[in-house]
């Protein structure tokens, strides 16, 4: 593994590998008093984030720090960016710095593809290699967020291959939605995509999963949901009339929570508005998910600069 | 764990004169049983005979296979069980960027830690102690052993580092481009350990 830019790069043997790795990850560190391997000592990671997060800049972070590489965190804000440096320049001079794995997170779909194609470049004149780990890009991947989804529902439902996985709300505009749906097919589950009309991207009927409209109606068949947030940042028209309207139709209450199997788990990649698409005792029942999702964030980031960057380059 | 530990630097050429039986399925059986008779003799608790505060740790996958089975003659000989882990040390080795990331094998330290015990590290085949020194590390970072012994089937020679064993099942002279084969019955099928020749390669 090279780079890490889309779901679709990785078959269901090498996504395997990932959150099989990411589980002895999680074995060797468990019980430990200090949680620091060596693995990558003298690795440089760079996370250069030109969108706000919580989750997931930390929690490359953190993988980064327990394996012992150096982290150095870059945003846009507060860096030559706002000076007006281009995308290029920017990931360029990171690379040519030293990094050895640079995570990237950018509003525009495609950015961690072009940094990837311009790195390699770049590294026939100067034979530094550095490996592109997109961290979301637009609307469309963020591969390690589906990464650590499937390695929840594996730890949770015991399997992947079979179960039916509901992804509830603005597909549109989700990333997140597109890896999972991708990866999940990938390891051989049922996805559906539950959402109204407006919030379905073009072309979702040549994606590898079904779409319903009515939420009430698949609940009771599904092994996992997946609520999504609205992305009212990217949200410029009207998709739906009111955040009430939505929050009814399209909101797991604690009565559309109970439709659901009894082994069935509710999960959401944060951040969470809670009231809108998830109510506040469906967050925190013990049915949810959402903090053991971000507990195996952690593991999955590992195992992937695991896979990235201990290994001889290629 | 690896093929490359047990074999010599030919490995990848994959061409594998046939093997000469070094020790059959009784063999094996007899040796786990003398080596746990061994076992049992050094780590004893001098006064009261006890067992208690010994643990076994296996590097995968057949040092944890020989774990436990050394772990169930012990416990036949002496009635007492003592408890049986596995350690991965390839987070810890010295050779991970020499080739493509290695997968990771199974870590399970009984619960409560190591403080304070005699650790007995179990493996199949000894050669370079590259795999030990990783597995010591690796093992420090879950406590402070009282003490840690090494018990290897097998010692084929070729050290690259200062370590030794304290309880070998069997020592192999070898040359550097043979192979050492350890099988056992739970993952191989059937128990045995054999001296193959590379050929073809570059040892």
């Amino acid at each position: 593994m090279k780079h890490l830019l889309s779901v679709t790069d990785l078959d269901a043997a090498e996504a395997t590998a990932l959150l099989d790795t990411a589980d002895r990850l999680k074995q060797a560190l468990l019980g430990r008093e200090v949680r620091k391997l060596p693995t990558l000592r003298g690795r440089t990671v760079i996370t250069m984030f030109y969108e706000d997060s919580t989750r997931t800049r930390v929690s490359f972070e953190i993988a980064g720090k327990w394996m012992s590489a150096d982290t150095i965190n870059v945003s846009a804000r507060g860096s030559s960016v706002s000076k007006g440096e281009s995308l290029r320049d920017t990931s360029l001079t990171l690379s040519s710095m030293g990094a050895d794995c640079v995570v990237v997170r950018h509003p525009a779909s495609g950015a961690a593809h072009r940094i990837a194609a311009w790195t390699d470049r770049d590294r026939a004149v100067t034979g530094i290699h550095t490996s592109i780990v997109n961290a979301g890009d637009g609307t469309h991947e963020h591969p390690t967020q589906a990464l650590l989804d499937a390695a929840t529902l594996r730890e949770r439902l015991g399997g992947i291959a079979g179960r039916r996985v509901g992804i509830v709300g603005d597909v549109l505009h989700s990333r997140v939605a597109r890896s999972n749906v991708f990866l999940l097919a990938t390891l051989g589950a049922e996805v559906v995509l539950i959402a109204p009309p407006t919030l379905l991207p073009v072309g979702v009927e040549e994606w590898p999963c079904r779409v319903s409209a009515e939420l009430d109606a698949e609940l009771p068949a599904l092994d996992a949901v997946m609520m999504l947030r609205v992305q009212a940042e990217r949200m410029h028209g009207a998709f739906f009339p009111s955040s009430r309207e939505y929050a009814i139709r399209y909101g797991l209450s604690p009565e559309r929570a109970a439709l659901l199997p009894d082994h069935a788990i509710v999960m959401h990649p944060g951040p969470m508005i809670r009231g809108m698409e998830i109510a506040p005792s469906v967050a925190d029942a013990p049915s949810s998910a959402i903090l053991g999702q971000v507990r195996n964030g952690v593991h999955v980031r590992m195992a992937v600069l695991y896979h990235l960057l201990a290994g001889a380059s290629s | 764990m690896t093929d490359d530990r047990r074999g010599g630097p030919a490995d990848a050429a994959g061409q594998v004169t046939p093997a000469r039986e070094l020790l059959s399925a009784a063999d094996v059986t007899r040796t786990i049983a003398r080596m746990a008779h061994q076992i049992i003799e050094r780590v004893a608790d001098r006064e009261t005979g006890s067992l208690a505060h010994a643990v076994l740790i296996g590097i995968p996958t057949r040092g944890t296979i020989l774990a436990r089975r050394l772990g169930a003659a012990i416990a036949e000989f002496s009635g007492t069980e003592v408890p049986v882990g596995s350690i991965d040390a390839t987070l810890y080795r010295d050779d991970l960027r020499r080739g493509p990331a290695r997968a990771l094998a199974v870590t399970d330290v009984p619960e409560g830690g190591l403080d304070d015990l005699l650790v007995v590290l179990v493996d199949d085949v000894l050669m370079s102690g590259r795999t030990v020194r990783a597995a010591l590390d690796a093992l420090s970072e879950h406590g402070r052993p009282r003490a840690v012994q090494l018990a290897v089937l097998v010692d084929r020679g070729h050290r690259e580092l200062p370590i030794r064993a304290d309880y070998v099942g069997k020592n192999v002279p070898t040359a550097r481009d043979e192979q050492i084969l350890v099988k056992f019955t739970e993952i191989d099928g059937v128990d045995g350990v054999a001296l193959a020749r590379t050929t073809g390669g570059t040892g």
